[in-house]
């Protein structure tokens, strides 16, 4: 569990993260949700440690990650794996070398080992055996996204976290690559933060949805008490077109 | 200010470079790479310009020094000591500046903002260390081979003047170039191209680093790592070379 506490944070005088409280569950597909430029991204870039906080707690597990120096902060950074938007694969290295990446950096096993962890974790998110020696970008968008997930468990993180997970992939891919992260939240008990602005996602996946608004924590609650709210910025943004209009109206 | 916190910027990431790796294995295996990318790949340019540069100095000094007052090594002894001195040395870091900096910003800058530095941070690699180490070690080490090499060409292009031209006899200029030489200028020469891979490789890999923004802000940053590098690489020439032979 993560337990983020009256957490503040400004960039040259910009207050971007207002006393913002939440808490993401563990084996829950935890997701932050607002509209571009409300703060969510520095709100997951603090909770990783990427941005520094100006003043709060962020608990992992009650480990206060503000506190920590950071030779502490690496060894936490090994119980988390992350899926970035733009999948972040390692050019250099082929997608079955990206995988086994953290495992030759932090476990002690033998190259076969390995080997057998990566196929296992590649396998394990759909892909075909015949794409594991190629290069990512020789690969396309919805499989650098199962490669990067497949890199992101690799280690058997206690935290998962993924920024903007759908960005750049047509409706269906989205889909899988949802359900594959729901997946695995629940299969490997696993806190997964979402961050994402993908209504299909939310609606989706959401076990637990945290609004920001403003820098400030505007709702909290899941994809079946969302269609009830009467919070007016939420309803702007997650009812937007008309479809989900439509989609909130048969559900009432 | 933009120096000075430059400065305090590179000192700090040299700081987190210049620690033990996480994983030997992981740097043995990058190592051998950049020594490769680094340091083979880059001689192709390195015989070409020695070559030329050798021929075309020895060409210069033979035409701009017919007075029958001077001896006949005149040309061999100008050309061995230009370029043992400054060309194979300063004027070659320079170059490679152009092509290593370049590559070392423009490879680091990419990864800055694919996030692909960022997922080693949140895996909790010092990637700094990872990337940079490899580079700076691989370039520092091929240095002095790449400079012995450009000695070499250049003198060699010298001879060639004498072969195929009758600009100068093979005689004199060998005669020139085994003239009251003196080897500490070799060892000079070394010591400036060590410190010239370290400052081309690192200055690279701070701006690549730092970079920040899109294509063209890694456009940007590979130019500064290649402009920064080569006034560096100038006032260190001046400083080694008044503590060395000053």
């Amino acid at each position: 569990m993560i337990e983020v506490k009256n957490v503040n944070k400004s960039f040259e005088g910009n207050h971007v993260l207002k006393n913002v409280s939440a808490v993401f569950e563990t084996g829950k597909t935890n997701m932050i949700i607002g509209q571009s430029g409300s703060g969510k991204t520095v709100l997951m870039k603090s909770i990783i440690g990427l941005h520094r906080i100006d003043s709060g707690r962020i608990e992992y597990d009650g480990r206060n990650l503000p506190d920590m120096k950071m030779k502490e902060i690496r060894v936490l950074r090994r119980e988390v794996g992350m899926l970035f938007q733009g999948s972040a694969l390692f050019d250099s290295l082929s997608v079955l070398e990206n995988v086994m990446y953290p495992l030759e950096m932090f476990s002690s096993h033998s190259r076969e080992e390995m080997i057998e962890r990566a196929y296992f974790c590649l396998k394990h998110v759909n892909l075909e055996e015949k794409a594991f020696a190629l290069a990512p970008s020789e690969i396309s968008g919805g499989m650098q996204k199962r490669v990067a997930i497949a890199r992101a468990i690799a280690l058997q993180p206690k935290y998962l976290f993924c920024d903007e997970p759908n960005s750049g992939l047509d409706p269906k891919t989205s889909l899988i690559i949802d359900q594959l992260i729901h997946e695995i939240t629940h299969e490997f008990d696993i806190t997964t933060v979402i961050n994402s602005h993908d209504m299909n996602s939310v609606m989706e996946i959401g076990e637990n949805i945290i609004f920001i608004e403003k820098g400030e924590k505007a709702w909290q609650g899941n994809n079946k008490d969302i269609f009830h709210v009467h919070n007016e910025a939420l309803n702007d943004f997650v009812f937007a077109s008309e479809l989900f209009k439509q989609v909130k109206t048969a559900n009432q | 200010m933009s120096i000075l916190s430059d400065t305090g910027n590179y000192v700090l990431l040299m700081k987190r470079v210049f620690i033990l790796p996480d994983q030997w294995r992981m740097f043995f295996r990058q190592f051998p790479k950049e020594l490769e990318k680094l340091g083979l790949q880059s001689l192709p340019i390195v015989v070409i310009i020695s070559v030329f540069i050798g021929a075309i100095m020895t060409i210069q000094t033979t035409l701009n020094s017919s007075n029958p007052l001077l001896p006949t090594y005149t040309t061999g002894l100008v050309t061995r000591d230009t370029l043992l001195l400054e060309f194979s040395s300063t004027i070659m870091c320079l170059i490679l500046a152009g092509k290593v900096g370049s590559n070392i910003a423009s490879e680091i800058g990419t990864m800055r903002i694919t996030e692909q530095i960022d997922a080693l941070e949140i895996m909790g690699v010092n990637s700094a260390n990872y990337l940079i180490l490899p580079k700076i070690t691989a370039f520092v080490v091929m240095m002095p081979f790449l400079v012995v090499f450009s000695m070499a060409l250049g003198l060699i292009g010298g001879y060639f003047v004498g072969v195929f031209t009758d600009i100068i006899t093979t005689a004199n200029y060998l005669a020139g170039i085994q003239y009251a030489f003196v080897p500490y200028y070799v060892f000079y020469s070394l010591i400036k191209s060590l410190v010239f891979a370290f400052l081309i490789s690192s200055v690279a890999a701070y701006y690549g680093y730092y970079a920040n923004g899109g294509a063209l802000d890694v456009g940007k940053a590979s130019t500064n790592a290649v402009v920064n590098s080569s006034i560096l690489i100038l006032f260190f020439n001046l400083l080694i070379t008044n503590l060395m032979l000053g």
